[in-house]
């Protein structure tokens, strides 16, 4: 399968369609936001599907709210927030899919985080951020600063270590014959 | 037995008797976790028909049931749930390791997943498959059931071995 290769869907491939609106939307962020905007990647040159924005981690938040709030961009629905571990310095990129609900376009937006760096939270754009969060900081360590609510979501709270970090064993094993101990404090 | 069909007497050893009743009805705690769940309804309908083995009376609480089968994967966070719900049910109580995945871990050789649930409960049978068809969980069950009936499972040689010590005072 050749990636270059427009997908198509059954209204369309995705470049045909919004392929003009993302060219006006990037060079709109370029213009509003200038050199935090450090890098983009266009389908289908980009080897990707939807474009790629790489943003300063500091004007992470002022990027995500432009974006959900400006008219042309509409992006008013955080899909996912992931994260990669890239083995190389700075270590991780934080990944960002947007879709707008109106008007039916999607783009991705990613930092790049060293290993003991902070990442500003989203969750005073997107409510919904907090479990995104949670989950990237349970499977790769990432902090982010300003979360309500930092603990781990998918693993047992005893865990130790971070399991879809590259240098974590495939086979890391943690065994607890015991159930998790309840927070009462969660309970109230 | 007279001419009539009239049953007159029979003799047997109460264990043996007390035995033969519970493995023709040994009650299933299901605890389906992903498809094999599917594969263990199967068996438990019409088609194969589990109770014609005794096996029907499908109970959700640990409490009032004797067979648990695990059916699926068995994740870590899932496998202190299991143990608790082992360590519920009363004596004498069995387990029957349904699938690859509970077995040994299937495919998913990975840290979020128990590999094998005998690394947290003992385990009387085991069913190979992914997942296993209902023949070969009735075989499975029939296995049990002679195991049930000599006292040979995990569980009645742990009692077997409670009632030397209070007959003999020596703790092994």
């Amino acid at each position: 399968m050749d990636i270059r290769k427009p997908i198509p869907t059954n209204c369309g491939d995705w470049v045909t369609r919004f392929g003009e609106t993302w060219k006006t939307q990037v060079a709109q962020l370029r213009q509003k936001f200038g050199d935090q905007i450090q890098e983009v990647r266009m389908p289908p040159e980009g080897l990707t599907d939807v474009p790629i924005i790489y943003v300063k981690k500091d004007s992470l938040v002022p990027v995500l709210a432009f974006m959900k709030s400006e008219s042309g961009f509409e992006y008013g629905f955080l899909s996912d927030i992931t994260a990669t571990d890239e083995e190389i310095e700075p270590r991780f990129e934080v990944v960002y899919n947007l879709f707008s609900q109106s008007r039916h376009w999607r783009i991705r937006l990613k930092i790049r985080v060293g290993e003991n760096e902070d990442v500003p939270t989203a969750v005073s754009v997107w409510p919904g951020a907090n479990w995104a969060e949670r989950e990237v900081w349970d499977m790769f360590g990432i902090k982010f600063k300003g979360h309500p609510d930092l603990r781990r979501i998918l693993m047992d709270v005893r865990w130790q270590g971070h399991p879809l970090r590259k240098d974590y064993p495939l086979r890391g094993y943690q065994l607890f014959p015991e159930p998790e101990e309840i927070d009462t404090q969660l309970l109230e | 037995m007279g001419k009539d069909g009239s049953v007159g007497y029979l003799t047997t050893r109460l264990e043996d008797f007390i035995n033969w009743g519970r493995k023709n009805a040994l009650w299933p705690l299901p605890f389906g976790t992903s498809c094999c769940g599917i594969e263990m309804m199967a068996t438990l309908c019409s088609d194969y028909d589990m109770s014609r083995f005794g096996a029907e009376v499908v109970r959700f609480s640990p409490r009032q049931s004797d067979l648990l089968i695990v059916a699926g994967i068995i994740s870590a966070k899932m496998a202190p749930v299991l143990k608790t719900i082992y360590d519920q049910m009363s004596e004498p109580k069995f387990v029957m390791s349904f699938g690859a995945c509970a077995s040994s871990g299937g495919i998913f050789n990975v840290y979020s997943v128990l590999q094998g649930i005998d690394k947290m409960i003992p385990v009387d049978v085991y069913v190979p498959g992914c997942p296993p068809a209902p023949e070969g969980v009735i075989h499975a069950l029939m296995r049990l059931q002679e195991k049930v009936s000599v006292g040979d499972t995990h569980s009645q040689r742990k009692i077997a071995e409670m009632g030397k010590q209070a007959v003999t005072g020596v703790s092994p």
